[in-house]
């Protein structure tokens, strides 16, 4: 009879089997199809370019790999339909499908869309306890269900296991709960038990390898059939730069980890010296890290990897003596390092023996900002500390100036670059840090700051003769704007180029809306680390003619394809979009009464709002990205996320103790009713109409049983005749923060300026959390026992919601115009609306609440002409102002 | 321990034969398919065998008992194409339900005439889930391979009415069969334990692939142990392969599908493979050879036909299936 193989293995499927035994010895997975480490692989996806991302993936399997990892998670990407799209395209060359894919995201949707469309037996990439049992178990059971592996990281509720001890107690918790309740293969569970850097001078990071390899251990001994797996290169972190160390390293730790019983992993093949061929001195070093056998190995290791790379000076004494190394290298520390302490007495020094001050600039102090730009640009320094080198510059252009002044000279600039941020449009941070970025690799800064006018910039940009224009806006009327300039500069036969940025600027609207409008080269620039690349090339007289041409074609193209993509959607008119309406249980409904009717002001203390704090978008101000606490330990941002919020701790404690701003906040909640399908009535106590809010209604074409939704159908239709309630706020923080940030500016400290107002924002975003706590439990009431964390908080766990004005669920900017005059906004707390219905200062937040547990966020997405032309009428204002408003939401 | 389990420890269970072979033999016109109640559907019918459940019952009632009394423990309901996805072609989507539940109900009226009969030997229903005509895993356009006809959603959503009706019109056992894509059946799958969830039972299921050619893989291009690691996620009362291939091509597959699986093994293999005019003409004798192969092997827990079979192979297949004992699983953990 036929001999049944044991039936507890790994087995996992492509078109062909992979069958994991314990003669497999090591299972290795293939990274390069992953958007967070391979930033080919991010651009081939993001340009869609699929061919040659399916080269990548297949050089990977003929390369050895036996599971490619497969990873979309990236900002800017439609995660769902990048992950859709790989695999299906994946499924049709068998040479690349005959291996397992591992799906890997943070995000369950994208690891569902992978699951839907792959035959094989695949790996989830990866479930935890982080966002507790329940989340675990629901995840477990579908992966089930979809017939997959899952890798499980050793991360829960309170954070990423990083001891021995929490390690196992971690993945034993795990594999209780997936074996027992949810019934899961056991030899279907891969754990990570976090690999994390060694030698990082940390006191706490000495035994990361050692604690990693004892869990490995003990996970094989103790937790049957279960599997141990981990990314290998997180372990070299601190030694980037130098490859040698980093590959002997990874062959030391992996060689180590297997014989623990880690039996797969991702791993870089290109990255990974034979074990052993590595150097026997360097592997003793190495080893005596990895398995903590020493109390001065990271400093031995540290110093012998100087000799590896060839410099003879260890890089501790390097650290205390850089002041005895020779005038230009102790200024090119001081810039690289953001050191300011010297700068002043170098830069005298360097003037002392100079034939004109300005020498310092066009020599020393270039030469040094050469090698920051240097290493920006490969992306071995990160924008914090490109700000950090600039105060060194401005402080040190700032000493020198005077000199200058006196013997009259004048720098070389690699060019001028106008700056703006456009009318009706008030946010500057970005705008703010392309121009020190710009500045530091020696263009001249034209600053308009903010609010400019159109004619402004055009008469500045004549008058000073700029090379560039940049333009910069957050608020989607900016987008407008931005065509409107490019019009005007089209029509007066001015042929300067314009960069765009800006968080609602996209490529695609660059290349759809703006460029078409003018003649000279309109480029959209994504993040300010390619703001001097873009500038070099638009300036350069030998490259710019081909550039240009460059830029062009792509846009066309973009245009092209975005144009037939978007004829492919289809929309119901207006009048089916309201018979699809959210339909809610009216009939079982009763509202709850709100404790405080009418208009409120409150003004809580800094200290307060501090808890409610969202880091995340913080460091994405920063270009740092990645998520909050877990960006301090990225493999790439981390070390740069720990210092940057250090300094913003610091900034915080100040603020917060020498109350730099001023918390001021309007709310109200009032009776309410949808009226005629969109729209909401508001009443006071005795049932007086005070304002109407308009919304708007989605109106693409859904996918069966889905409604198209506007914020109004979360609000009791008046034809029940029952009453129910909405509330709206204005928050802001912002008073204090532009003074500030000036008298930072004052001292050539942008990196504080910019610091400040970052900071700003984030205030006003915590009291706009803050308020809506406050509201549900206690000024409405609703949620009188909800007891969430500052985590939850971020996640929206709770009933009701707060959308503003201008974001998704609502783009339209006027309804603004009711909030104020419903809350008397403007008199309660001082914030006013620009003319492109900004709110004034900055750092505010406004919106509606609606307390309904169905109510939810959603995308308005594109609306058609005649919503827009119903819109206009129950405005009461023209079609064409509407258009106006409602632009970026029209269909074409 | 369920009938059906204890009935498969104690010999090999067999299965019926084709349907759709037993109803060409009727010669059925357009007006017989339309029968009295489709008389004005204004679109084609003929070819819809499905339907014919709704209006020709007494034709499919009695290939039942043909097959039952041929020795057939298992019959399979006449739903191959069952699906809102399949009856797309012939605008009945909305009778699905109907078709299903009548199906799994005429052969429950059936195989219970048989049990009464003789209580020792219990007769089973087994609902027939077909792959549909689209394929979630491949693209029809060559030109575009990134693009699917249909989504995992879409199966899902047209599969699980499928299993609900077939479940409530009496059916023992689900059987998703003749898989050309592993993908289609995985929905299937996630069709059946989502059903199961929501009405609270448990119902075993038969999963049968189809290797299509001597490549030895599924269209989809899967290996045999490929396919079989790709179902092996949900507890199955068997795993076998049908349709394609007769029983002499199958039996290198077959081989190592029983080497590599602790489920129960199936087959039901054509009557060979089909001569110049698409006729199946490998005779009862001549099958019941090749399957004492597979007994004499030891591959074999469930037997049956697919194309080109009759109730006369079925009967010699039963009858040399009773001389041998069921292969054996054993767990070695």
């Amino acid at each position: 009879m036929a001999e049944i193989e044991c039936n507890r293995y790994l087995k996992l499927s492509g078109l062909e089997p992979l069958i994991v035994t314990p003669e497999s010895n090591f299972i290795n997975v293939g990274e390069r199809t992953n958007v967070t480490g391979s930033r080919k692989f991010l651009r081939l996806i993001k340009e869609e370019k699929y061919e040659e991302a399916l080269d990548v993936a297949r050089a990977q399997v003929e390369g050895g790999a036996q599971i490619i990892d497969i990873n979309m998670d990236e900002g800017m990407l439609d995660g769902v339909h990048a992950m859709t799209t790989f695999l299906n395209l994946i499924a049709s060359e068998p040479d690349i499908a005959r291996v397992p894919v591992m799906i890997d995201s943070s995000k369950w949707e994208i690891i569902e869309a992978g699951l839907k469309v792959t035959q094989g037996k695949s790996v989830v990439n990866s479930i935890s306890l982080k966002e507790g049992e329940a989340l675990f178990i629901e995840h477990a059971k579908k992966v089930k269900r979809y017939g997959a592996a899952v890798i499980v990281m050793a991360f829960d509720e309170v954070g990423q296991a990083d001891t021995y001890q929490r390690r196992i107690d971690i993945c034993k918790r795990s594999y209780d709960i997936l074996v027992n309740q949810v019934k899961f293969p056991p030899e279907d569970i891969i754990f990570d038990p976090n690999i994390f850097p060694v030698a990082t001078g940390m006191e706490e990071h000495r035994k990361n390898a050692i604690d990693f390899f004892k869990a490995a251990q003990w996970i094989r001994q103790n937790l049957p059939y279960a599997h141990v797996s981990g990314g290998v290169s997180n372990v070299s972190f601190s030694f980037r730069g130098n490859d040698k160390v980093r590959e002997a390293m990874h062959s030391a730790f992996l060689y180590h980890a297997i014989q623990h019983g880690m039996d797969m992993g991702i791993v870089n093949p290109e990255m990974l010296e034979v074990y052993d061929e590595i150097d026997k001195d360097l592997l003793e070093h190495v080893e005596d890290v990895l398995l903590d056998r020493r109390d001065d190995a990271t400093e031995r290791l540290l110093a012998f990897a100087d000799n590896v790379k060839g410099d003879v000076k260890s890089v501790e004494k390097q650290m205390q003596e850089w002041r005895a190394l020779p005038l230009q290298e102790r200024i090119t520390h001081a810039l690289v390092k953001g050191v300011d302490e010297f700068i002043e007495a170098d830069v005298e020094e360097a003037r002392l023996s100079a034939v004109k001050p300005i020498e310092v600039i066009e020599i020393n102090l270039m030469a040094g900002m050469n090698v920051v730009g240097d290493l920006f640009g490969s992306g071995k320094m990160f924008l914090p500390q490109v700000v950090k080198s600039a105060r060194v510059m401005k402080k040190a252009v700032a000493y020198l100036l005077p000199y200058i002044e006196e013997g009259k000279g004048k720098g070389t600039s690699a060019g001028k670059v106008l700056m703006a941020t456009v009318k009706g449009d008030v946010h500057d941070i970005g705008k703010n840090i392309v121009s020190v970025v710009l500045g530091c690799n020696n263009f001249e800064i034209i600053d308009l700051g903010v609010m400019v006018p159109p004619e402004k910039i055009i008469e500045t940009a004549i008058k000073e003769q700029v090379d560039i224009i940049g333009l910069s806006g957050l608020i989607t009327p900016s987008l407008d704007e931005m065509v409107y300039l490019a019009k005007e500069l089209d029509k007066l036969n001015i042929s300067i180029p314009i960069m765009i940025g800006g968080a609602t600027t996209s490529r695609a609207h660059t290349a759809v809306k703006i460029a078409p409008e003018y003649r000279e080269t309109v480029v959209h620039v994504n993040d300010a680390s390619r703001a001097v690349t873009v500038a070099g090339n638009l300036i350069n007289t030998g490259t710019k003619t081909e550039y240009s041409k460059t830029i062009r074609q792509e846009y066309d193209k973009l245009r092209e394809g975005y144009l037939n993509r978007s004829r492919d959607k289809d929309f119901l008119s207006i009048a089916d979009a309201r018979t699809n309406k959210l339909q809610l249980d009216w009939e079982n409904y009763t509202a709850y009464k709100p404790k405080a009717i009418g208009i409120h002001t409150i003004a809580p203390s800094l200290k307060e709002l501090e808890p409610y704090i969202d880091w995340t978008p913080f460091f994405r101000t920063w270009d740092l990205h990645g998520k909050y606490p877990d960006i301090l330990k990225d493999e790439i941002v981390g070390e740069q996320a720990v210092i940057l919020f250090e300094d913003a701790q610091k900034m915080l404690a100040d603020i917060v103790s020498e109350n730099w701003m001023q918390a001021k906040g309007v709310y109200g909640i009032f009776p309410a009713n949808q009226v005629n399908d969109d729209d909401i009535a508001v009443y006071d106590e005795n049932g007086n109409e005070l304002v109407t809010f308009l919304t708007l209604r989605q109106q693409s074409q859904k996918t069966k049983g889905a409604p198209n939704i506007a914020l109004a159908d979360f609000v009791c239709p008046k034809e029940t005749g029952k009453t129910d309630y909405m509330g709206a706020f204005c928050v802001t923080t912002g008073f204090g923060v532009d003074e500030k940030a000036a008298a930072f500016e004052k001292n050539n400290d942008d990196y504080n300026s910019i610091m400040v107002k970052a900071l700003g924002d984030r205030f006003a975003e915590a009291f706009a959390e803050y308020l809506h706590e406050k509201v549900r439990k206690d000024f409405w009431g609703y949620a009188a026992n909800e007891d969430l964390s500052n985590e939850a908080l971020i996640k929206e766990e709770y009933n009701g919601i707060r959308p503003a004005p201008g974001y998704p669920a609502c783009p339209d900017h006027l309804e603004k115009n009711t909030i104020w005059q419903l809350l008397d906004v403007e008199n309660k707390t001082g914030v006013t609306l620009t003319e492109s219905l900004a709110m004034w200062p900055a750092s505010s937040v406004s919106g509606y609440y609606f307390g309904n547990p169905e109510s939810k966020y959603f995308g308005l997405g594109k609306i058609k002409q005649d919503q827009v032309e119903d819109y206009a009428k129950r405005r009461n204002i023209s079609i064409d102002e509407a258009v106006k408003w409602l632009n970026p939401n029209i269909a074409d | 321990m369920s009938k059906i389990h204890q009935a498969l420890n104690e010999r090999i269970l067999i299965l019926d034969g084709a349907m759709g072979t037993m109803l060409q033999r009727y010669n059925f016109t357009e007006e017989d398919f339309r029968g009295e109640r489709f008389r004005d559907f204004p679109h084609p019918l003929k070819g819809n065998n499905d339907l014919l459940t709704l209006t020709q019952p007494q034709a499919i009632r009695d290939i039942h008992a043909q097959y039952f009394e041929a020795g057939a423990d298992i019959v399979e309901t006449n739903t191959f194409s069952g699906t809102t996805v399949g009856m797309a072609d012939y605008h009945m989507e909305s009778l699905v339900y109907e078709l299903n539940y009548e199906s799994a109900r005429i052969a429950r009226e059936v195989a219970d005439e048989y049990t009464a009969k003789n209580p020792d030997k219990p007769r089973f229903v087994a609902g027939s889930i077909g792959p549909t005509n689209r394929t979630a895993s491949m693209s029809p356009d060559v030109n575009d391979p990134g693009f699917r006809a249909i989504t995992f959603d879409d199966l899902l959503i047209a599969y699980k009415e499928q299993v609900h009706a077939l479940i409530e019109g009496g059916s023992d056992i689900l059987l998703v069969e003749t898989i050309f894509d592993t993908l289609n059946a995985k929905a299937a799958l996630f069709a059946i334990e989502e059903v199961k969830d929501e009405l609270g039972i448990d119902i075993p299921v038969m999963v049968s692939g189809t290797i299509t050619d001597a490549s030895g893989r599924t269209l989809s291009g899967q290996t045999v142990e490929a396919f079989l690691i790709s179902i092996s996620h949900i507890p199955l009362l068997s795993v076998g392969f049908n349709c394609a291939l007769g029983a002499d091509q199958l039996k290198p597959y077959l081989k190592r599908l029983a080497h590599n699986t602790s489920f129960n093994v199936s087959a039901h293999p054509n009557a060979g493979l089909p001569n110049a005019f698409g006729q199946y003409d490998q005779t009862p004798e001549e099958m019941q050879q090749l399957i004492k192969e597979y007994l004499d092997d030891n591959l074999i827990n469930i037997i049956g036909g697919c194309c080109g079979t009759n109730p006369e192979h079925i009967k010699l297949i039963a009858q040399v299936a009773a001389q041998y004992k069921p292969r054996k699983i054993t767990e070695t953990v």
